[in-house]
């Protein structure tokens, strides 16, 4: 294992510690926590939202911290659920009045833990709504969920309700956002290297040279296939094909597209493989609205990317177009 | 018996006696159909848990529970954190305002603490995790009338042992599909030992 570390123990905490002095514009910590808050919260007159899961996944979710998007984010150690006391902390600290919305990707663990912090926060009386992310449709179970896997889809969860919520609706009313978000919203991704845990310090899976892992998870769970690796295009194409003949209709419809890295692809071959996808989409009578290119949710070390589309209408479009002013993310 | 805040906490005593001495048997267990951290993750919950218990003075049982459950689902981890965590968070609300405890609200508490981790963890009897164990023992409490230890602990031990034929189909060792049979399941074996913890303490109060 070849990492820019310290002590394997210690990562997380580091991470956090460089992340708020990097970005003290927008973040603060949380004392004895691994939480991060919007510098100004509580933020009063709005809901409160609030992500977070295992480490490793960066920017997600500390980079989306900030206005319109997220009020809090909770990292708990590499790939693994951060603790309900800790999101209980980030509940109450975060809550400005009108309600906590929970935004979670669909692990095992991170339900049962956010779930729980959810029912000590009502058992002090504060109002908690969540949504269960799960945009990946490579695999109906995986060695880490019960359902289909949250992947970077999420970051269009983060968008769309943090922009509901900024404009000052209610919780219910977030909440029917992020499920219509849920609802529309179709990942799926490829690895051609895997992720090293800095704790256990060995590659999650191996892969030869030439291969890749089609429908890879974003811990390097196993996803469908794997093969020898083709071109940009043929790639682009297998994963497209997945998430077009999913259960969402995109045809004729417009969406936003987002070609997320896994870490340790160039910015180059995100952009040749999004040339590909908006073709394809144009071919096919889909109109793209919204594109974004970048990491938006990373695997750690991991080559590869995913594809993400979401099916928009006015309510979503004008949601994606809001202001948000993150540290990974600003419009 | 009826539980006071002292039986409460040596109930806590005697369970993390018996997860620190099985603690390399639940690793091993975990090896073979999950992923190998019960025992660790177990060990240091119940080492803390004790720690917090036997260090506190208690006006009542609720208090007692209601402090486990919080070191428990911060300091296991994993799955078996929130479980463990709302099974005494349950029992805590249960037995709120009763003093003593009661063989019968005790009852009540244990069948609260079912359902609450069949509700977090999405899991019925039959898929070889913990609840394979909580539910019998449930049963035997609710149906009991000046329930015996000895009875209690027989309950809990043949419920561990029957999960080793079930194919799980919740947890980790569901992917494993039929190779998980023939194995006992690791969480229904730190149940086992919190039932027998609490037998113990019974048979001294009875």
């Amino acid at each position: 294992m070849k990492k820019v570390i310290n002590q394997a123990d210690n990562v997380v905490r580091e991470m956090l510690e460089g992340f708020e002095e990097a970005h003290a514009d927008y973040v603060r910590s949380l004392e004895g926590t691994t939480v991060l808050l919007r510098k100004d919260a509580p933020v009063t007159g709005k809901v409160s939202l609030i992500s977070g899961g295992g480490s490793g996944h960066e920017p997600a979710h500390a980079g989306y911290v900030g206005e319109g998007m997220l009020d809090a984010a909770v990292a708990g150690e590499m790939f693994t659920s951060p603790t309900p006391d800790q999101v209980f902390e980030a509940i109450k600290a975060a809550n400005g009045g009108e309600g906590v919305f929970l935004v979670i990707k669909n692990y095992t663990g991170d339900v049962m833990n956010f779930e729980m912090a959810r029912e000590l926060a009502e058992a002090e009386g504060i109002s908690v709504e969540q949504v269960v992310v799960n945009d990946d449709v490579a695999v109906e179970d995986s060695s880490f969920t019960n359902g289909r896997r949250g992947i970077a889809g999420t970051v269009f969860v983060h968008k769309a309700a943090g922009a509901k919520a900024a404009e000052g609706a209610s919780l219910e009313d977030v909440k029917k956002v992020a499920e219509k978000v849920v609802a529309n919203t179709r990942s799926m991704g490829v690895a051609l290297t895997p992720c090293i845990v800095p704790g256990s310090g060995k590659p999650s899976f191996t892969l030869e040279e030439d291969e890749m892992e089609v429908g890879i998870g974003i811990h390097g769970e196993p996803g469908i296939e794997r093969k020898k690796i083709t071109s940009a295009d043929d790639i682009a194409e297998e994963l497209l094909q997945k998430v077009l003949q999913d259960s969402v209709d995109f045809q004729g419809s417009e969406v936003a597209v987002m070609v997320n890295g896994l870490g340790a692809t160039p910015a180059s071959e995100l952009y040749i493989v999004n040339r590909y996808v908006q073709k394809r989409l144009r071919d096919n009578d889909i109109q793209v609205t919204h594109t974004y290119v970048g990491e938006y949710m990373t695997s750690l070390e991991m080559a590869g990317f995913s594809i993400t589309l979401m099916k928009v209408d006015e309510e979503l479009k004008q949601l994606l177009d809001a202001r948000a002013d993150t540290p990974a993310f600003r419009k | 018996m009826e539980m006071k805040t002292e039986q409460a906490v040596a109930w806590i005593e005697k369970a993390n006696a018996l997860i620190q001495s099985n603690k390399e048997y639940l690793t091993e267990l975990d090896q073979a159909i999950g992923d190998g951290d019960h025992g660790l993750n177990m060990s240091r919950g119940f080492q803390e848990a004790e720690a917090k218990v036997s260090g506190t003075d208690y006006d009542t049982v609720a208090d007692v529970f209601k402090d486990v459950a919080t070191v428990l689902m911060s300091k296991i981890g994993g799955a078996s954190g929130p479980l463990y965590g709302t099974a005494f968070l349950k029992m805590s609300m249960t037995v709120k305002d009763k003093d003593p405890v009661t063989e019968a609200n005790l009852a009540d508490a244990v069948e609260a603490a079912l359902n609450g981790m069949k509700q977090r963890g999405k899991a019925e009897q039959g898929e070889k995790t913990m609840i394979d164990v909580w539910h019998p023992v449930a049963d035997f409490l609710k149906n009991g009338q000046n329930v015996q230890a000895d009875k209690l602990e027989e309950t809990a031990e043949r419920a561990m042992n029957e999960t080793k034929d079930i194919v799980a189909t919740k947890g980790r060792a569901a992917y494993l599909q039929e190779r998980s049979k023939g194995h006992v399941d690791p969480g229904s074996t730190s149940s086992f030992y919190l039932f027998q913890a609490l037998a113990d303490v019974w048979k001294k109060g009875e």
